[in-house]
């Protein structure tokens, strides 16, 4: 579980870093959209990974916090995910702008040959 | 809790109701905006004034408010304390006069300017008050989704280019912020910044580099804001880009990363933090030299105002970081009065650019810059027609036969300001930091020397740089059309100069107050035991 997960975590980063260099506006999108799947996923595993464990304490039976998955980081994540997902419109919405407004997709807005 | 408790989270919910409601009123009702947005700031202010009596009278504490009163650290929990409120009563005053100015005509050059603005000083607001990391996230976030619609303010192809890189830079370090987050979170187990400062202290081996590296990563959140090189390259085209009023709003936001800076290396790396203690000084240390280095040379190498004014933000954040780095309570103390008094200067620096341009006639392609509209909005064309029509107006405005020597005397005061000479507050607060590094020079050896050296001369930079534009703008200029300046325009301005004039009257209280504000913050644990449940806090607490 602990190997998939970080496997997982790593080949995301790895490549949200790679389309964020990349020069194309829709690269660096899809590029941020990857890097922010590789960050919840990160958050989640900070709480440590626990199977079928709830994350809301039961009232009734004994408290004891060994049977419990950690709450905060889910907490973290929805937040995260909810942010990063407007952050995201935004970015998308100023990407078909800068097209609109220079004709090209270039991230510095002008083609230049090396 | 007495009512006037609730008091701390209004600075949070005033511009957000505000903004909200503004939503929902049509272009059309410009005068009722203007007037929502003006009162809101103006209760700031008097929000911003009232918390800061009431943290600054003798013996008082921190003021923690517990959002649905549950007890911290479990929950959200917003903290005043004085270094909380002197930002807060920053932010409302540069609000206020970059709205005075912006409703000359900026704030009709693009719709919803009047709700972003009041967003933006939510976030900045929220981010100084917070008590947890995670928050201090969300408003970071808030803050910046507002920047960048503030940023767009205007539109037009150079606005748009800046934009995407600065929106592209900020959502990649919202992302390196998480990570430190979630590091801090699991080797500490908890965000609350008060329980923080009292888990560091025993935290030892793996996870002591753990924390170290969360923070560091977290830290690059906040060099990203502040401009620290290498990782301020954004800043100067991003702020040259924006309009005046949104680029004097933003000389607060790059103070937001200084802030949480100041606020965590005292929380949780102070001298009471055990084996943490002092962790990323050198390198505070080091950054704020290069950083200060690179403000200097772009201030000499910059050929119009508005890069001045950006090297300057650079100059300053670096300034302020290099003080941090020394760790000394009456450095922070002359550094605080420096962060107060630069972003006053430098906020009306960037209002003086237009005026004093139009002045030298120089901003006929740059008041052509702004095109059609990036979006399709409510009458997006009856907006622009009235901006044009305006700017057709600015060409009659009242005239003032003295606007030259108004505009060459604000600039002149400016200069001084900025590069630090007497008899403004910006001599004061570099006098503050040098004589606090001259008392604590034994233990800070080289580097403290260097920290000297570099402040001073950037001084003769700032001196060099500003003088220059001023001969080329205000004196060389001899055949210009008739100068105007609107009282609008001239006001905020004024307004902001007399700020720092105050300032320097006001010295002795000012400086008694940040001098308790550098010792109080590094006293932590006053800040934790104001904020945490004492029920909760079993005497000797183990992880």
């Amino acid at each position: 579980m602990e190997i998939i997960l970080s496997l997982a975590i790593g080949i995301i980063t790895a490549s949200g870093v790679w389309l964020l260099f990349r020069p194309r506006t829709f690269q660096l999108a899809i590029g941020l959209s990857l890097l922010s799947y590789a960050i919840n996923l990160f958050i989640l595993a900070m709480g440590r990974l626990k199977m079928d464990a709830p994350p809301v304490v039961d009232k009734v039976a004994e408290a004891n916090p060994a049977a419990f998955a950690d709450p905060v980081p889910q907490a973290l994540v929805l937040t995260a995910i909810v942010i990063s997902f407007a952050t995201t419109a935004l970015l998308l919405v100023l990407l078909l702008a800068a097209r609109g407004l220079t004709g090209t997709d270039h991230v510095d807005g002008t083609e230049k040959t090396p | 809790m007495s009512p006037a408790d609730h008091l701390v989270i209004a600075p949070i919910l005033l511009p957000l109701l505000a903004a909200a409601f503004m939503l929902v009123l049509s272009e059309r009702r410009r005068w009722l905006k203007r007037l929502i947005s003006l009162a809101t700031l103006s209760a700031l202010a008097g929000v911003a004034i009232a918390l800061l009596t009431m943290v600054d009278a003798p013996g008082g504490a921190p003021l923690a408010y517990r959002l649905g009163n549950w007890p911290a650290p479990f929950a959200i929990t917003l903290v005043v304390d004085r270094l909380s409120a002197l930002m807060l009563l920053l932010s409302a005053s540069i609000g206020l006069c970059t709205l005075f100015y912006a409703l000359a005509r900026w704030d009709r050059a693009g719709p919803r300017f009047h709700p972003l603005f009041l967003l933006l000083t939510m976030g900045v607001n929220g981010a100084f008050l917070t008590g947890d990391l995670f928050n201090l996230f969300v408003f970071f976030e808030v803050m910046l989704a507002a920047s960048y619609g503030l940023a767009l303010h205007g539109s037009g192809v150079e606005r748009t280019k800046a934009s995407l890189h600065y929106v592209a830079i900020n959502i990649a370090t919202s992302l390196l912020f998480l990570i430190g987050i979630a590091l801090i979170y699991a080797v500490t187990g908890t965000l609350n910044m008060a329980d923080l400062a009292v888990r560091v202290p025993v935290l030892a081996g793996q996870e002591l580099v753990l924390l170290e590296s969360g923070a560091a990563i977290l830290s690059i959140a906040f060099f990203v804001k502040a401009g620290m090189w290498p990782l301020g390259f954004w800043l100067t085209p991003t702020y040259a880009a924006a309009a005046a009023p949104v680029a004097a709003t933003f000389a607060i936001m790059s103070k937001v990363g200084i802030y949480a800076i100041v606020r965590l290396s005292a929380l949780a790396f102070g001298p009471a933090s055990g084996l943490a203690a002092g962790f990323a000084n050198e390198w505070l240390m080091a950054g704020g030299l290069a950083t200060m280095a690179f403000g200097a040379i772009g201030m000499l190498a910059a050929s119009r105002l508005s890069g001045i004014g950006g090297s300057y933000i650079l100059l300053s954040s670096g300034t302020l970081l290099v003080a941090t780095g020394t760790g000394s309570a009456p450095v922070l103390a002359g550094a605080l009065l420096y962060l107060v008094s630069s972003t006053l200067g430098v906020c009306a620096m960037y209002l003086l650019i237009e005026p004093v341009e139009r002045a030298a006639d120089i901003d006929r392609e740059a008041a052509q810059r702004q095109s059609e509209p990036v979006f399709e909005d409510d009458e997006p064309g009856l907006l622009m027609e009235e901006y044009e029509a305006e700017e057709e107006e600015d060409e009659i405005g009242i005239v003032i036969p003295a606007t030259i020597a108004l505009l060459g005397s604000a600039f002149i005061f400016c200069a001084l300001l900025m590069a630090g000479l007497p008899p403004l507050s910006g001599f004061i607060a570099k006098f503050a930091i040098i004589d606090g590094m001259l008392s604590g020079l034994p233990a800070m050896g080289t580097g403290g020397w260097t920290a000297i050296a570099a402040i001073l001369l950037s001084g003769l930079a700032t001196l060099i740089a500003m003088t220059r534009a001023g001969i080329s703008l205000l004196w060389v200029p001899v055949d210009r059309p008739q100068a105007h300046l609107r009282v609008v325009e001239a006001m905020p301005i004024a307004l902001l100069l007399a700020l720092c004039l105050a300032l320097v009257i006001g010295a002795g209280p000012v400086t008694r107050y940040m001098k308790d504000t550098a010792a109080a913050l590094h006293d932590p644990g006053r800040y934790a035991g104001a904020v945490l449940d004492p029920a909760l806090q079993p005497p000797e607490r183990r992880r």
